[in-house]
């Protein structure tokens, strides 16, 4: 390509439209003020559903454009499908929240818009820059929400406490791919690739590409929250706004992972056997830590803090394979893990008492007296994420365990299986709670009709994947196929 | 009549029936009277229906039957596959006798959340019908596992003082089990392609991954049945459990364990079970004498039965693992009459413990003053637990001991001394209670049982009776399967130096001299 083409903007469709529009939405914020907050938040997830649309239909060929920053496969339309789809739930199910409880600012939606965006971008960088300014587009955004309630202490800490240590990962991220592109010659994935495969053609990694993998992995690593690059997440879950945690579990947590899965499986994937020593390691060390630091948490908050922690090792079990299967695994996890984490937290937003949101494991006492179906639902989720079957959570461990033990990683597997026994003490802490304790008084009701909504079908999704789990393994399949081209 | 998915309909009609309890409207008393009546036409209908699988049965192929088959998860070749042959029909009919019992317990006893209690028994029962119906690896898994929930939450909710302890210790320690099972059911599938259990039995394993995978399932199974030291959970799960729950742990799901050895350790794995065999009538052994002096020195009557059920299931791994035909038919018979003797005896004490609300020993005695028809069916269940002739205790336990006394005779001396500790504990369990003077005033009043209590126990006697007296039907049932699971066991015993067209004809005899 040595003359100058037009780029297919056709393939970046969907980013371009979500970008245009919600610099539109800015304006009309702008100029209609926070009255127009709520219609402002439908029309960002009616934009965020027709970009959904626009992914799905959009052309599944593996194509590049921009001069080669950006890509779209199958593997992108998953990732960003989830994205979407997160995205769109978390911002309804806050709606109500927003409301309420003084966050009530145009900014709102528009600022998960322009988060929304920026992850999409991410997933589809095909070039460290690219990738870079798509991870900063993201990030600068969910710093701001996550100190959008400005009169609370909390919150503006948990804001300032992610900002510093986002800050400090976005710094490691560029000082590794500083490196990178030194010892690479190249920004873009297919000349680093390269670089990799013609010096580990020769024998060992130069030290200098190391260094920088190992860089760019502890950044990711804070990205999906994994440890020991964890600190900040449960007191940003704790501090953030419920609606905010949610998407925060939700939403960047999954794009993180595709960057970590394009970037590992794509220009690094001849450097294998370097790169599956750390994913080793923070996998154990994350499915370790989510297990026992969950034990002790009051706060049901922290408490899935910890427990996302955990997910993100069993997700990085796939990933330690470094197999089609294992991504596969990866990408089946991180669909139901969004799913059942949705759910949680819309429980977790349902938990009113006289007009107060409260968050302690203890509120939730004799909840199946008081309200027996939210009570089944968020038990549904518990045992879900503890993996035992039939739910949906144990398939997602399923797939990955299997991964890992067809890679030989036996080790892992049965650390992984152990973590996953200590983990389900704290999950069924919360079905004891809700099924054998004394009631305590009643949480308020209705709980509105888009949690409502929302809590049946995470919990359908959940509860009854087994009979149709079809669509989510089949497209994970291809989408795992499209990265090993 | 065969083109009914009938195995598929007797697996999940609790289920449905648990569903349409969901739907059950009205106030509280409403709700509750018509979730019993639901639920227990319901287990009643499925106990109706597991009765054609038996008459229809053909007992003289070992194959599967009602088998279907439908693809599930297609990518990985792993389908819903049912089908039940010789060995899971027993387990399978034992569930289904043993709900509409339970059911029937549990119709005054629980009071509070009437339908929720039945939902969750309901949905019980389709999972552990289905751990014995089917023929997939992962399928088995699910039905095993899943079963947690259910267990969990009918010992949490519904249980005695320390419930959430003991609902946490039996999750948490069953569950550490299973996952390591459920490696080795990964790993199985690995390495064959397939989670089809036909064709895994038919799959020649190397010797060093038979260790392994023997290990991983052990730890599973061991939890289950459970062996020594591995019991610690079962005392206080019977304890605190309702009494329905304590049935249905004590007659259904230690048989899981056992069932998991004879349909997974033996013909999948039989070099590794011929190695470990030892271990296991060691630990057996172990557990036979041990739990036994425990049992002697309890003062609640559901511990003291809790742990005889522990030294039960330890004569019937011995008879399992003695891998011959007289051990592993009676350790299946003594599976199926302790399912209902043990079922039966926890019944006995939740009568009079609905009516004194106490499982302290000392606090009963001279109970056959006031109540001689309850003294009655306590001392035939009491006999059978020790194993008198004309029982089902004892065709199982004669069995087992001609089956261990061929492979190991020091195993068979030891074990057999678990015998008279049996007798001791229970015969006394039973003077105390029903002998004596009547002096305590609670019980000058205490009635007998009444005409809902006796429809639950007139069946469970008639077996309890049937099974020793007559026990053919039954033993023929399970003969072929046996035989041929003998087969699968041989064909990597000492024997294997024979030529492979004897092979059949060898391990025949091998296993019926």
């Amino acid at each position: 390509m040595t003359e100058y083409d037009s780029p297919n903007y056709l393939i970046a469709l969907p980013e371009i439209f979500l970008a245009g529009t919600s610099l539109i939405l800015l304006m009309v914020g702008v100029f209609i003020g926070n009255r127009s907050t709520t219609i402002l938040t439908w029309a960002t997830s009616a934009i965020m559903m027709v970009a959904l649309i626009m992914v799905l239909v959009g052309d599944e060929s593996r194509s590049v454009t921009f001069g080669g920053l950006f890509i779209s496969d199958i593997f992108s339309t998953y990732m960003k499908s989830l994205v979407l789809i997160g995205s769109t739930i978390t911002l309804l199910i806050g709606i109500s929240y927003v409301k309420r409880e003084g966050m009530n600012r145009f900014e709102f939606p528009i600022l998960i818009l322009f988060a929304t965006t920026g992850m999409l971008l991410m997933i589809s960088a095909n070039d460290l820059i690219a990738l870079y300014v798509g991870l900063e587009m993201q990030s600068l955004a969910l710093y701001i929400i996550a100190a959008f309630k400005r009169e609370s202490i909390r919150s503006t800490e948990s804001g300032l406490k992610y900002f510093v240590l986002g800050a400090l990962s976005s710094g490691l991220f560029l000082y590794g791919a500083s490196l990178v592109y030194g010892f690479s010659g190249g920004t873009g994935f297919t000349e680093i690739g390269f670089a990799v495969s013609n010096i580990s053609d020769q024998g060992n990694l130069s030290l200098g590409l190391l260094i920088g993998l190992v860089f760019l992995a502890a950044a990711i690593a804070f990205k999906v929250s994994a440890v020991p690059f964890h600190m900040w997440t449960p007191d940003v879950y704790e501090g953030a706004p419920t609606p905010v945690t949610a998407f925060f579990a939700a939403a960047p947590k999954i794009a993180a992972m595709a960057l970590l899965i394009r970037l590992f499986i794509g220009p690094f994937l001849d450097a294998f056997d370097q790169w599956q020593q750390i994913i080793v390691f923070i996998s154990i060390a994350s499915m370790g830590l989510g297990a026992f630091a969950a034990i002790l948490q009051s706060n049901i908050k922290r408490l899935l803090a910890y427990s996302s922690i955990g997910h993100v090792g069993y997700a990085l079990v796939g990933l330690a394979a470094g197999t089609e299967e294992g991504i596969k695994g990866v990408l089946i996890y991180l669909a139901i893990y969004m799913t059942m984490t949705i759910g949680a937290f819309a429980c977790v937003l349902a938990m009113k008492r006289k007009g107060q949101m409260v968050e302690t494991i203890d509120d939730l006492s004799g909840l199946s007296r008081t309200n027996p179906s939210m009570a089944f639902v968020f038990s549904i989720f518990m045992f879900s994420m503890a993996g035992i079957p039939p739910l949906a959570g144990f398939f997602g461990k399923f797939y990955v365990f299997m991964a890992a033990i067809k890679a030989d990683l036996i080790g892992l597997a049965i650390i992984g299986v152990l973590a996953s026994v200590v983990g389900a003490f704290y999950y069924i802490r919360i079905v004891k709670v809700m099924y054998f304790d004394k009631p305590k008084e009643a949480f308020d009701r209705p709980i509105g009709n888009e949690l409502t909504f929302v809590l049946a079908v995470t919990g359908i999704i959940t509860g009854l994947f087994f009979a149709y789990p079809d669509p989510v393994l089949d497209g994970a399949a291809i989408a795992a196929r499209s990265l090993f081209y | 009549m065969s083109d009914w998915p009938i195995l598929s309909i007797v697996t999940f009609l609790p289920l449905l029936g648990a569903v349409f309890i969901l739907f059950v409207r009205g106030d509280q008393k409403t709700v509750a009277r018509n979730s019993r009546q639901l639920a227990l036409w319901t287990s009643i209908i499925t106990f109706g229906l597991s009765l054609i699988l038996i008459s229809y049965f053909d007992t003289t192929t070992a194959d599967f039957q009602y088998v279907e088959y439908v693809p599930w998860l297609s990518d990985y070749n792993i389908g819903y596959h049912l089908g039940v042959d010789g060995i899971s029909i027993f387990f399978l009919l034992l569930t289904t006798f043993l709900i509409p019992i339970c059911i029937l317990a549990s119709w005054d006893s629980i009071k509070d959340r009437v339908r929720e209690f039945m939902i969750a028994f309901l949905i019980m029962e389709t999972l552990v019908i289905g751990v014995f119906s089917s023929l997939d690896f992962i399928m088995f898994y699910i039905f095993f596992e899943g079963m947690l929930i259910p267990m969990y939450l009918i010992i949490g909710i519904w249980g005695g003082s320390r419930r959430v302890y003991s609902a946490f210790k039996f999750f948490l320690y069953t569950l550490v089990g299973s996952v390591l099972f459920l490696l080795a059911i990964l790993w199985i599938y690995i390495e064959v392609g397939t989670t089809d259990i036909p064709t895994i039995m038919a799959y020649d394993f190397s010797s060093e991954a038979q260790i392994w995978l023997w290990l991983a399932m052990f730890a599973s199974f061991a939890v289950k049945v459970p062996m020594w030291p591995f019991h610690t959970w079962l005392p206080d799960a019977h304890v605190e459990a309702p009494t329905s729950g304590s049935v249905i742990l004590a007659g259904v799901l230690l048989k899981m364990g056992g069932y998991g050895f004879l349909r997974f350790s033996l013909p999948m794995l039989p070099e590794a079970s011929h190695f470990f065999a030892p271990l296991v009538f060691a630990l057996s052994v172990v557990a036979i004498i041990y739990t036994s002096l425990v049992a002697l020195v309890q003062q609640d009557m559901k511990k003291l039965i809790a742990y005889s059920s522990v030294a039960h299931m330890g004569i019937v791994t011995i008879g399992i693992f003695s891998l011959n035909q007289q051990g592993i038919e009676g350790g299946i018979f003594q599976m199926l009459s302790h399912g209902i003797v043990s079922a039966a005896l926890f019944l006995c004490v939740g009568v009079i413990y609905d009516r004194i609300h106490t499982r302290e020993i000392a606090a009963y005695g001279g109970l056959v003053h006031r109540m001689p028809i309850y003294a009655f069916t306590f001392l035939i269940f009491t006999l059978a637990s020790v194993g008198l002739p004309g029982t089902s205790g004892f065709v199982g336990e004669m069995l087992v001991f001609v089956g261990i006394f061929k492979a190991n005779t020091w195993i068979a001396m030891l074990s057999l001394t678990g015998i008279i500790l049996g007798a001791a504990y229970m015969l006394w369990l039973y003077r105390r209670i029903i002998f004596g003077e009547l002096t305590k005033d609670n019980l000058k009043s205490i009635a007998d049982l009444n005409l809902r209590e006796l429809a639950i126990f007139i069946p469970l006697i008639g077996l309890a009776l049937l099974m020793g007296i007559y026990p053919s039907p039954f033993l023929s049932v399970l003969h072929v399967s046996v035989e041929n699971l003998l087969i699968q066991i041989g064909s990597t015993n000492d024997l294997t130096f024979f030529n492979a067209d004897d092979h059949q004809l060898i391990t025949r005899n091998f296993g019926s001299n």
